[in-house]
């Protein structure tokens, strides 16, 4: 089997906070092949972002990342200098925000803005960087995209920003890309055309991709595999098809209630809301996190929960064989 | 750019016609200009020669139109004073005062916005508790005291600088270091807010997800934004010292424009404080005027506005 160009083994992020330490993501597992592209899922402050931050070595000084393994290529993430994590940002990683308003810098030209990574990565000239930036923009639907690269951030609007930040990304042609919730802030009827122009685009390079998103429609049709966060911890990950078919875990089943199959998913359908709580994270968290809103919670589910599954699928949960047991309660 | 430029030079001209036509007025407001020009033991039919000989009978509006059109050729009159032209007596002055202000905001300026900046980098580090010590002693400190302090250390007990006058390049080291002091502190927190904000910004993460080296994030990404509403605060710390450096310049026996301002007032020599009110709001309109083409060069948003 191919070895995986990202392989993440045990990545855990302590945030120290007023009360004590916010244990925001718990003990995540996952592999990215070359350009294969995962979805990962999961409700508002489950740790996505925080996630993929930790991958491109983003996370502020004042929070804690430790994996028993974070390999990018080879490369062990967890013991690198600043020196390579600058080195493979912007050249063999690249992240697309979700803030396409505020993510560029106002005092500078698109243009320089572009060219920027090409020039501070590769052995190029400035007309050279100057070309790549107009034929990207041209890649990511931009009209008169000469005339763009004179323009300042706030002449844009929302939509051509986020196409920027997509060229922008792919100025250096990365192997990866993440690309968090990058079409949230942006109007209804653009996010669908971005998201497609960026999967296409990935395809086209061959680039692997980590899409943060909560469009499950969007999911059902781009993503080779699915990751399934909640309060921090992956409960559900494996090939899409397999979590669509047969979600296991309650909170994925809870997520896909309304959305059965990939294929005849609906654009733009929203993940499934699940009554209850989250619970706090701060402090020692023990057993299941889900246990608050599942109703299948019993007294077991407040001490280890067992790692289950076959091949790439896999979940956690007491309950063997989840797909069945569930299938017929909410049958 | 220029558009934006002519506008604001067009601003510019009609504050400075404004500002103008007060101080102007101020002659008038300050009570009756004959009677002070006679002096207290005149009589009425010598201060009603004088109001004629001086033109104080002519409808206000074309004394206005009279002096700003001497004004504009560098003629102020004459100090009711030194009997001296005010044009050359302020000019003589102003040498000392705007060496002084330079040296003052460039002081304030090369030590705030470095150590407003490492301050923002490392926030609750050592420096950046230097930096607020400094800030706050700076604000507590009467700049007399200070200005002692500094002449009976460095004068009076180690002999090291002159205590007092303008002859020398030396002459000018404390009361450069007064002045600066006392615009350091607003100049260093507003840089150093400035700077975290900037920092903690979308557009930092950006520039990190680009993989830019720390330095070019620092002075190229964050800087340039944080620096903005530092360059206006310096505007203004910068017409303040050219107009109001009087304690410094009275400490430091530099008898500069400020110390002139302050015995013509006392004196009552109109025409002086006339011509210096003006020489300093125009100092004010002309910064203002340039940090508002800095700041447009610095941040384009400010160029369409
Ligand atoms: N710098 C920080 N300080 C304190 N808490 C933080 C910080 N960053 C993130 N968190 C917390 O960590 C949790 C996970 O945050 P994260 O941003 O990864 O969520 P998310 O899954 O991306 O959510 P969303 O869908 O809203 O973007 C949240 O509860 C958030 O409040
Ligand atoms: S471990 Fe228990 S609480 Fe958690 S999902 Fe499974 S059944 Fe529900
Ligand atoms: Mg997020």
């Amino acid at each position: 089997m191919e070895k995986p160009l990202l392989s993440v083994r045990n990545l855990t992020i302590d945030i120290p906070v007023g009360g004590g330490t916010l244990h925001a993501v718990r003990g995540i597992d996952f592999d990215l092949n070359r350009g294969e592209t995962l979805c990962i899922v999961g409700e508002s402050g489950s740790g996505k972002s925080l996630t993929s931050l930790a991958v491109m070595g983003l996370l502020s000084k004042t929070i804690r990342r430790t994996a028993d393994r974070m390999d990018f290529d080879g490369t062990d993430l967890t013991r690198a200098t600043p020196r390579t994590m600058r080195a493979l940002r912007g050249a063999r990683m690249a992240m697309i925000f979700q803030e396409p308003m505020t993510s560029l810098n106002p005092a500078y030209t698109i243009g320089d803005q572009l060219t920027e990574a090409l020039l501070l990565h590769k052995p190029v000239g400035r007309e050279a960087a100057r070309a790549r930036a107009i034929e990207l923009l041209e890649k990511v639907g931009i009209t008169a995209a000469e005339s763009r690269l004179s323009q300042y951030p706030h002449q844009l609007s929302g939509g051509l920003r986020q196409r920027v930040m997509i060229a922008m990304a792919l100025m250096c042609e990365p192997e990866l890309i993440i690309a968090d919730e990058p079409t949230t802030a942006l109007d209804v009827t653009i996010q669908a055309q971005i998201l497609r122009l960026l999967y296409d685009l990935g395809r086209e390079m061959n680039m692997a991709m980590i899409l943060i998103t909560h469009d499950l429609g969007v999911v059902a049709r781009v993503a080779d595999k699915v990751a399934v966060m909640y309060a921090g911890e992956l409960v559900e990950t494996g090939p899409a098809a397999e979590v669509f078919n047969m979600p296991s875990h309650p909170y994925t089943r809870g997520l896909l209630r309304c959305i059965p199959l990939p294929g005849k998913t609906e654009r733009g359908s929203k993940l499934g809301t699940i009554p209850g709580i989250v619970p706090s994270l701060v402090g020692d968290v023990q057993g299941c996190a889900f246990r608050t809103r599942c109703s299948y919670a019993e007294a077991a589910c407040h001490g280890d929960i067992p790692r289950q599954g076959s091949g790439g699928h896999a979940f956690r949960c007491i309950h063997e064989d989840g797909n069945r047991h569930f299938e017929e309660a909410i049958a | 750019m220029l558009t934006f430029i002519l506008k604001r030079l067009g601003l510019a001209v009609l504050v400075a016609f404004t500002v103008s036509f007060i101080s102007f007025s101020l002659l008038f407001l300050a009570g009756d200009p004959a009677a002070a020009l006679a002096g207290e033991t005149a009589s009425g039919e010598d201060i009603e020669t004088l109001r004629r000989l001086y033109g104080f009978d002519r409808p206000m509006l074309v004394q206005y139109g009279d002096w700003l059109f001497s004004a504009l050729r560098g003629d102020f009159g004459e100090s009711y004073y030194f009997r001296l032209p005010v044009a050359s007596l302020i000019a003589e002055r102003l040498s000392v005062t705007m060496i002084l202000g330079a040296c003052g905001i460039s002081f304030a300026l090369l030590t705030a916005v470095p150590l407003g900046v490492a301050a923002a980098i490392r926030p609750n580090s050592i420096i950046d508790r230097v930096a607020l010590f400094l800030s706050v002693a700076g604000q507590a400190m009467p700049s007399f005291w200070f200005g002692l302090i500094l002449i009976v250390v460095f004068a009076i007990k180690l002999g090291w600088l002159p205590p007092s006058g303008a002859s020398s390049a030396q002459h000018f080291i404390m009361p450069t270091i007064v002045l600066g002091y006392y615009a350091m502190p607003a100049i260093m927190r507003l840089t150093r807010a400035g700077m975290l904000d900037v920092l903690s910004s979308d557009y930092i993460r950006t520039a990190r997800a680009k993989g830019a080296p720390e330095g070019r994030i620092l002075f190229r990404h964050a800087l340039r934004n944080a620096i903005i509403p530092v360059v206006s605060l310096a505007a203004v710390q910068m017409g303040f010292m050219l107009g109001g450096s009087i304690v410094v310049e009275s400490i430091f026996a530099l008898h500069g424009a400020g110390y002139l301002a302050w015995e013509s007032i006392a004196r009552n020599d109109l025409p002086t404080v006339q011509a210096l009110i003006l020489v300093f709001s125009m100092f004010y309109i002309v910064f203002t005027f340039l940090a508002d083409v800095l700041n447009a060069w610095l941040d384009p948003r400010m160029r369409s506005s």
